[in-house]
């Protein structure tokens, strides 16, 4: 039996070579990815997952991981296998390429018509 | 750089990177060169991905362990304010190991394997969760010294090339701060309180000073392995420039309260700007980590007691139509 220093731990009358089962697949369930709202106005940010057997609890883990410490307003939390992502592979369908100044604010520069329309007309 | 070269297995020194794509090796290295950060499903080499589970892994079963010396002294902490305080403190702990496991999962190691290797011992934890909290004293120098220790490296590693264990970090790091000072907080009370607290709070830091001095680890071999290890940004600082740094903050605050380190060498050299101290028992540090320590064998079988005895409630609640995929982050 273990005495320990903790008289909860020596309360608990332990062996020693108290050898176990192994855990097998899903003992921890399956994962959630959580969702933080800091205050009501702010998006929601993926903060990082949770084990969980349910949506239920799912949210109580979340709340205690990360709504512990920091300000929260609200959490949503959504299972991993229901999320679809991109492929980091296939990025470059995200690059914007010069040619699309048409849809940029920058593209469209109508000082240089105004002042030229001004001084030919100020004539 | 790996881009056009042959890379021969049989080379000691290319023994991590054998056997990988040359052009993908070189994206990877070429990305990590750029200050970006490796993603889960991003290629990686399976050497790194083997070291950063290890790494990620051992860092997460430190926060479980490390919450027993500490938790020995929740029902005795010397007042309310206190326990409330050491019982938020382990808590964050705990919370540590989960999002250190749940990082080191994206590399696709499960939880439940990462708890059979804590478990049967095959898996390490830190070394210095062997040894007791004799006293509330030593509970308060682990509180403060201990996560000092533990604060330099998360910051370091913090600043590493995999996404996942640096976002895991950066919220560990922000708790940090709050353990540091209540440790600090609890063993300055005690240095300047009755001669007996004093006398107590010496004796803890006695104790805990070859522990501490050990915490970094044994002098890195410079060798092609943590070469590539620190290229990688797997490994973010040498252990010695680790304890050098942990010296540089802390001794001098240590002295500042009159407690006395029982070491007679150690002193700032002012010619190297670095410190001097005898070398750490690196043969007691091996003995404890092999299992040899005060309190391996509890450690262990607590563990092993709270997962059989809480695996009835996580079987209860087990629901057979769900399966598990790796997270995505
Ligand atoms: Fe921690
Ligand atoms: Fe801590």
């Amino acid at each position: 039996m273990i005495k320990s220093l903790d008289p909860r731990v020596t309360r608990e009358n332990i062996e020693e070579n108290n050898l176990i089962a192994p855990l097998t697949p899903m003992d921890n369930w399956e994962t959630y990815e959580v969702f933080h709202q800091k205050k009501r106005g702010d998006q929601h940010m993926h903060v990082g997952i949770v084990h969980a057997p349910n949506p239920e609890m799912a949210l109580l883990f979340g709340k205690e991981q990360y709504g512990r410490r920091s300000i929260t307003a609200n959490i949503w939390v959504v299972k991993t296998a229901n999320v679809f992502a991109s492929e980091y592979d296939d990025a470059d369908m995200f690059e914007t390429t010069p040619e699309k100044q048409y849809r940029e604010a920058g593209g469209y520069k109508v000082m240089d018509k105004i002042n030229k329309y001004k001084k030919a007309n100020k004539a | 750089m790996y881009g056009n070269a042959y890379i021969d297995p049989n080379e000691k020194a290319n023994a991590m990177i054998a056997g990988e794509d040359p052009i993908k090796l070189a994206e990877f290295e070429a990305r990590i060169a750029r200050g970006e950060k490796i993603e889960p499903k991003d290629w990686m080499p399976k050497e790194y991905r083997k070291q950063l589970i290890r790494m990620i892994e051992q860092h997460g079963h430190s926060e479980i362990i490390g919450a027993l010396p500490e938790g020995t002294w929740i029902t005795r902490a010397p007042g309310f304010r206190r326990k409330m305080a050491l019982m938020a403190k382990v808590q964050d702990e705990v919370g540590h190991a989960q999002l250190l496991y749940s990082a080191a999962e994206t590399l696709g190691k499960s939880r439940e394997d990462m708890t059979n290797d804590l478990i049967t011992g095959k898996s390490k934890y830190s070394n210095v969760f062997n040894y007791p909290a004799y006293t509330w004293a030593d509970a308060c120098i682990i509180a403060w010294l201990i996560d000092a220790g533990a604060i330099i490296n998360q910051v370091a590693n913090a600043k590493g090339s995999y996404g996942p264990y640096c976002r895991a970090l950066d919220r560990i790091c922000t708790e940090e701060s709050f353990h540091l000072k209540y440790g600090h907080d609890n063993v300055v009370t005690l240095a300047t309180g009755t001669p007996i607290q004093r006398q107590m709070v010496q004796e803890a830091l006695t104790r805990w000073w070859p522990p501490i001095m050990h915490f970094f680890g044994p002098s890195d071999k410079i060798s092609q392995h943590s070469e590539i290890l620190m290229r990688w940004k797997v490994k973010m600082a040498s252990n010695d420039d680790m304890r050098q740094q942990f010296l540089n903050m802390y001794v001098p605050k240590i002295w500042d309260l009159g407690l006395v380190l029982p070491d007679p060498n150690l002193k700032l050299n002012e010619e190297t700007k670095k410190w001097d101290y005898t070398e750490p028992d690196w043969e007691e540090f091996k003995r404890v980590i092999n299992g040899g320590g005060p309190c391996n064998a509890e450690r262990l079988a607590v563990r092993r007691m709270a997962e059989e005895r809480g695996r009835w409630v996580r079987k209860a609640l087990y629901n057979a139509t769900e399966k598990y995929v790796t997270p995505l982050a």
